[in-house]
């Protein structure tokens, strides 16, 4: 499968969102609103819930499913006050010692006029500063696409997982395409040289483990969500055995460690 | 032969000396002697605006100058020590043509990478201080520029030293893609640990700040300094002027527009700066060189 074959089973309009995710695998899930600063984004739902014996928190991009749910949960760009709300939902969940799980899955953050008057860059880098010292474990899922800032800015954790047919990267292919290419057409093109698949941020150590979901969470639901409720549990029991001042410490490696550098020394070329 | 026919005969001339000049040939003037300002177009004497640190002296444009200007104008002379030099970017996704950009800009702007840092002394004051130039492809961050601004903060904590970076840069290198998207992630945690350890960062952004660089390390000062004029912000104004279909307010996203949002401490005229860094240094002395 072409990575522009996989781009478009993640965006598949029959693809289900973070809400439907909740339903089947958190049923007693309380959805709590707001960032008691400026308002209520929808863009980002939270709320707490049950699993396997723990209380978790819950962080979720939701999309929406049709045309009205999709303009209400604003097609799943967040503004600032969506990243505050996240923010204020993790700060509530480190306090009470509640393990969080973060669901992935915008396009990126909102463009616009009030987003950025309203500090949509702060936003997003202050949830990337203060999700690296939450002291509680953190569990992130790419659902389905992981566009840019906007994905990162609950994406920093313990361990990533992420969906076998979602993706991530660091802007849209169309993007991409239209700046390195100046054409938005040759997004396909893009998409494969972006590596942008699951496998291929495996490879890149950026995720920690695929959840299988066969031919596709459009087409069959049961596969996915029982992996990902088992790669859960798994990931649940071994984080919250695991020593706070340990798992900070990993959580700051992890990150320290990505990127691809060549470092000349006095001898000779390293890597 | 009237007034009309004396002038058309004049005009004739004229335009026969035009025709007979040689339009091929540039008329020569000295190298560097005149340099056009890009926003009121007037021409300036190029010791002048120098002498004015790169600003227009006429409508306060400020030019965009590169690291090496920046430290001339910010630091004690002769008082930096670069840091890092040694890290070159490789091309881990195999994108075509990134290579061939790295060279040409290493060879344009004659550094290594779009990140420059070290220390240096402001009015006597040590400190570490990173610039990022835009002239390296578009200051953007990849792997490298993400580990020497970690580095940098890393230096910073280990030799309780008060950081400062200047940050000019279109956000993250998209030719290394979602690696260059976790270097936010990064620089961000290593400022995570500065704050732990009661450092001090300035944050100085300047012409541009967006995306990646935006919404991560740049956005976490102790302090916001903006540069007159400069454009602030997470998305490009193209990118929002699409998404909404509305024309933008005049002055949007500039570092003006900035602090009346509340996202910057204060905006500076660009020969402010190093006063305005070595004042809030002092009033640092206490808490961050009494105990060096």
């Amino acid at each position: 499968m072409t990575a522009y074959e996989q781009l478009k089973i993640a965006r598949h309009p029959k693809r289900i969102t973070s809400r439907g995710v909740i339903k089947h695998v958190f049923p007693d899930f309380l959805e709590l609103h707001g960032d008691r600063q400026f308002k209520d984004d929808l863009s980002i739902i939270g709320g707490i819930a049950t699993f396997k014996g723990h209380t978790v928190t819950i962080i979720a991009q939701e999309k929406g499913v049709d045309t009205e749910d999709k303009i209400k949960h604003n097609f799943g760009m967040p503004h600032p006050e969506g990243y505050r709300k996240a923010l204020r939902l993790m700060k509530q969940a480190e306090k009470f010692k509640r393990p969080i799980i973060t669901f992935i899955d915008t396009p990126g953050a909102y463009p616009g006029v009030g987003a950025e008057a309203r500090g949509q860059a702060q936003a997003i880098a202050n949830n990337l500063k203060e999700m690296m010292g939450l002291k509680t474990p953190v569990i992130v899922v790419v659902l389905s696409e992981g566009g840019s800032g906007g994905a990162l800015a609950i994406g920093v954790g313990d361990v990533i997982l992420m969906f076998e047919h979602a993706i991530y990267s660091v802007l849209s292919p169309e993007g991409f395409a239209s700046i390195l290419y100046k054409d938005a057409k040759r997004a396909p093109e893009a998409a494969e040289l972006m590596k942008i698949t699951s496998n291929d941020l495996k490879e890149m150590n950026i995720i920690d483990d695929i959840i299988k979901e066969g031919p596709g969470l459009h087409e069959n639901l049961e596969i996915g969500i029982s992996q990902l409720s088992q790669h859960l549990e798994k990931q649940l029991e071994s984080l919250t055995h695991k020593p706070m001042k340990r798992l900070l410490i990993s959580r700051y490696e992890k990150f320290r460690k990505m990127g691809t550098i060549l470092e000349r020394t006095q001898n000779e070329s390293t890597n | 032969m009237n007034f009309l026919d004396i002038h058309k005969r004049k005009l004739e001339g004229a335009t026969k000396k035009r025709m007979d000049l040689d339009l091929q040939t540039p008329i020569e003037i000295p190298e560097g002697v005149f340099v056009q300002c890009s926003n009121c177009q007037a021409a300036l004497y190029e010791k002048v605006l120098k002498k004015n640190q790169h600003v227009c002296p006429v409508c306060q444009n400020h030019f965009r100058i590169d690291a090496k200007t920046r430290l001339e104008y910010t630091v004690d002379e002769n008082s930096f020590e670069t840091l890092f030099e040694d890290l070159l970017s490789t091309n881990p996704l195999h994108m075509p043509g990134y290579e061939e950009k790295l060279i040409q800009a290493q060879k344009s702007s004659h550094i290594n990478e779009a990140f420059v840092c070290g220390k240096a002394t402001i009015v006597g004051y040590p400190c570490a201080i990173g610039i990022l130039d835009s002239h390296f492809m578009m200051g953007s961050m990849g792997s490298v520029v993400g580990e020497k601004v970690t580095r940098l903060i890393e230096f910073s904590i280990k030799q309780n030293l008060p950081l400062i970076i200047f940050s000019a840069s279109g956000g993250a290198r998209m030719q290394e893609g979602i690696l260059s998207l976790m270097q936010m992630a990064k620089t961000s945690a290593a400022i995570k640990h500065l704050d732990d350890a009661g450092g001090l960062f300035i944050s100085v952004m300047t012409h541009p700040t967006t995306g990646g660089v935006a919404a991560s390390f740049a956005s976490l000062g102790d302090y916001h300094i903006a540069e007159m004029s400069s454009l602030i912000g997470f998305a490009g104004p193209r990118v929002i002027k699409q998404t909404i279909r509305e024309e933008l307010p005049e002055g949007f996203q500039t570092a003006e527009f900035q602090l009346q949002s509340g996202q910057v401490d204060i905006v500076l005229h660009r020969q402010d700066i190093r006063k305005t860094l070595f004042q809030l240094l002092k009033f640092h002395q206490k808490v961050l060189y009494d105990s060096l």
